[in-house]
């Protein structure tokens, strides 16, 4: 599923870049290369983007093929994207929409957030031929090998992005006998992303729910749709509240360890709590933050370049060592934090003075 | 020069400048990152170019036209890329490729040490006697207010060697040479940043030196001589450009009381007055690093450099209105008068710098 990784092998060729590097001191070689492709890069890697689809009102597949670092993913997986917007570089974190393919090249789907101007940009301005920063992909929320015999999947909105990598994965050829259930919620069938290629996918029963005239669904509809959902292994993805209803549906029934969710957004208390002085050690950058702001946001704001990823408290690539001061943890309002903690930036706003190495 | 302004004077002036600051600031964008991304792009492209035309540095025409190139390639490195990175006035993007923190730039001195000798010491203490190292760079006396000693009489050949080798006093700048001398430096720091300075040497050289000559081939010695000229070549322009930044004329240097509680508006005011900008074309402020906009670029050293030429006429402005000097030139004018203070206090005396006819204070 993990296509081979292409690291660059010991030997001449390294030696080879060694001695380029003499050459091109105090850059890298590949600062040079990158005028004539920039997709070579290996401290910078990026993709360009080749296509851009329209999916969906609001919704859009980008076609990316990624540089020479890219080691593949599996069906399921986030990839974090970093996009240059009024010069200013932001990242965000995307499902991917593709299977891993032949050709090397990756979908990211992106639905326009009311909220998200990121989001806003990559669905209706940006164009074929545009680079984009491009991490490697990530993420628990993927098929097993070998691949369970019944599945069922339970989605909503955006949700189903990462779960359709996973059926056009399990419909081509190598992974054919597939017995997929797919239980998909969106407020009209016009919204259904994906909507006519699920409809006609051989080997995956649909259950569409359009809940503008169906109202929403519950869990306890469940085993009207699929009688058999307990003893299918069950990968959900949508709002967090269906999320939680559905793992205390799972819980219930004695079964929660066939069910696997991904969250695409955290909610943040914002709002309350003091905030205060936040002091970046390392950057040197020192910044008034409110209590409802991340400490991450609050340092880009200021200047400072800091570690990031998911933005949202799980992958742990923002985090810092606290030096001083209390944290807010934005998704529970606990205010914790002693010397030496190591904090996530993304999820901790300052409660008070804050000193981070960072 | 300043005996006129108010208090009120400094705190209206801060206020205006402030909201300069903040209109250009909330202003940048694409456009801006655009324009730093192409003058990397060119660069680096001339740099190929010119390193490439010295594989064939045995044929004069090719030698000159290559050595040419890799000199602009290279002032354009360190002055409009590499100073400007450096001062943070690229940081907004966000992009860890240009960035202060990370920037290395082509140059003997470490990006470490000048950050620190530059952006802290310099142009927070711009033009103060004993504070700020570039008056004189510790070697030379350039107003009366220093005192003066017999050492300064050769200082036209200090100035002349400094320029040709401008690129070594940088990097010894942060040694701070004159507490090493009174021996209040801490020995092991100085240690430390004598070994970083080596390393630093170490790979350049080894790059125009070595590596590049070797390349190519049998043209070992014409290489090594063209990579030798663009550097002379760069530090000689490097040197030029920033003695004309705070030396000519009548720019003010300050004694070290001035510090004393100085506000905001006090602080734009040394910055106005120590620093004297030079006339000229788009492409000759582009081969200065818009350095040719001292003053504005000593108001706001983060400012992203392409954006001191629309700021310079209200600056000039609000010069105007305060009755403060605005100090500007050709660039021979701006060299000659720098060149005259070096010869003239070489010798003993001189009168400290006109004061300018100043309003009377109002308050």
């Amino acid at each position: 599923m993990i296509s081979a990784p292409r690291r660059p092998g010991p030997g001449p060729g390294r030696r080879i870049v060694a001695a380029a590097r003499l050459l091109t001191t105090p850059l890298l070689p590949e600062d040079y290369l990158g005028l004539v492709n920039p997709l070579w890069s290996a401290t910078d890697p990026r993709g360009r983007v080749e296509a851009v689809r329209h999916e969906a009102p609001g919704a859009a597949t980008l076609v990316i093929r990624p540089g020479r670092t890219w080691r593949g993913h599996r069906p399921g997986q986030w990839v974090r994207v970093g996009v240059d917007i009024g010069g200013v570089r932001h990242w965000r974190t995307f499902s991917l929409s593709s299977p891993p393919r032949p050709d090397g090249r990756i979908t990211i789907t992106v639905k326009a957030a009311r909220d998200g101007f990121v989001s806003a940009h990559l669905v209706n301005v940006i164009r074929p031929g545009t680079f984009v920063r491009l991490a490697l992909a990530d993420g628990e929320f993927v098929l097993p090998a070998p691949v369970p015999a019944k599945l069922l999947f339970v989605t909503a909105g955006s949700g189903i992005t990462p779960v359709m990598s996973m059926l056009r994965h399990l419909t081509t050829a190598s992974a054919a006998q597939a017995d997929a259930v797919v239980v998909h919620s969106d407020r009209t069938a016009g919204d259904v992303i994906f909507g006519a290629e699920l409809r006609r996918m051989p080997g995956v029963r649909l259950h569409e729910r359009h809940t503008a005239v169906e109202g929403r669904f519950k869990p306890s509809d469940l085993p009207d749709i699929c009688p058999d959902w307990a003893e299918r292994d069950a990968w959900a993805c949508g709002p967090g509240a269906m999320l939680d209803d559905l793992t205390a549906f799972w819980r219930a029934e004695g079964a929660e360890e066939r069910l696997r969710v991904e969250r695409f957004r955290t909610v943040l208390r914002t709002g309350d709590g003091e905030g205060g002085r936040v002091t970046f050690t390392r950057s040197g950058v020192a910044v008034d933050a409110d209590g409802g702001t991340p400490l991450l946001v609050a340092g880009e704001g200021a200047g400072a370049l800091l570690p990031s990823g998911c933005r949202m408290g799980i992958c742990y690539g923002c985090v810092g060592r606290l030096c001083s001061g209390k944290v807010r943890d934005l998704r529970t309002g606990r205010v914790h934090g002693e010397e030496g903690e190591i904090v996530q930036t993304c999820v901790s706003a300052a409660a008070g003075p804050v000193e981070i190495d960072l | 020069m300043t005996d006129h302004l108010t208090t009120a004077d400094y705190d209206t002036i801060a206020a205006e400048l402030d909201a300069l600051q903040e209109e250009i600031m909330s202003g940048l964008g694409a456009r801006d990152a655009d324009y730093i991304h192409r003058v990397i792009r060119w660069q680096r492209g001339l740099e190929i170019t010119g390193r490439a035309l010295l594989m064939a540095s045995s044929l004069p025409p090719a030698w000159v036209a290559g050595t040419a190139t890799l000199a602009v390639a290279k002032i354009l490195e360190n002055m409009e890329i590499g100073h400007n990175v450096m001062h943070g006035q690229w940081d907004w993007m966000r992009d860890p490729k240009i960035h202060s923190t990370t920037w290395e730039w082509d140059n003997v001195s470490p990006a470490e040490q000048w950050k620190h000798s530059h952006n802290f010491v310099h142009h927070t203490f711009t033009n103060v006697l004993g504070k700020d190292n570039d008056v004189g760079y510790g070697i030379l006396r350039v107003a009366p207010e220093q005192e003066w000693s017999p050492a300064h009489l050769p200082q036209p050949i200090y100035n002349l060697l400094l320029a040709m080798f401008f690129e070594y006093g940088v990097a010894l700048h942060d040694l701070e040479l004159d507490k090493i001398r009174a021996g209040t430096a801490d020995v092991e720091v100085t240690k430390a940043k004598l070994r970083q300075i080596g390393r630093k040497i170490a790979r350049q050289w080894g790059k125009d030196y070595l590596a590049f000559p070797l390349l190519s081939g049998p043209q070992f010695v014409a290489t090594l001589a063209a990579n030798f000229t663009a550097n002379i070549v760069r530090n000689v322009w490097a040197h030029m450009i920033i003695f004309c930044g705070h030396f000519p004329g009548d720019v003010e240097v300050f004694e070290e009381e001035r510090l004393d509680g100085e506000t905001k508006g006090e602080w734009y005011v040394r910055q106005l007055c120590g620093s004297a900008n030079i006339a000229g074309s788009p492409l000759f402020h582009l081969m200065t690093g818009n350095l040719s906009h001292q003053i504005e670029h000593h108001l706001f050293p983060d400012m992203p450099s392409n954006r001191y030429g629309q700021i310079a006429p209200r600056v000039r402005e609000l010069c105007d209105k305060y009755d403060l000097p605005y100090h500007t030139g050709s660039l021979s004018k701006q060299v000659t008068s720098t060149w005259k203070k070096i010869v003239r206090y070489a010798l003993p005396g001189g009168k400290p710098a006109l004061k300018a006819p100043g309003r009377q204070p109002s308050a």
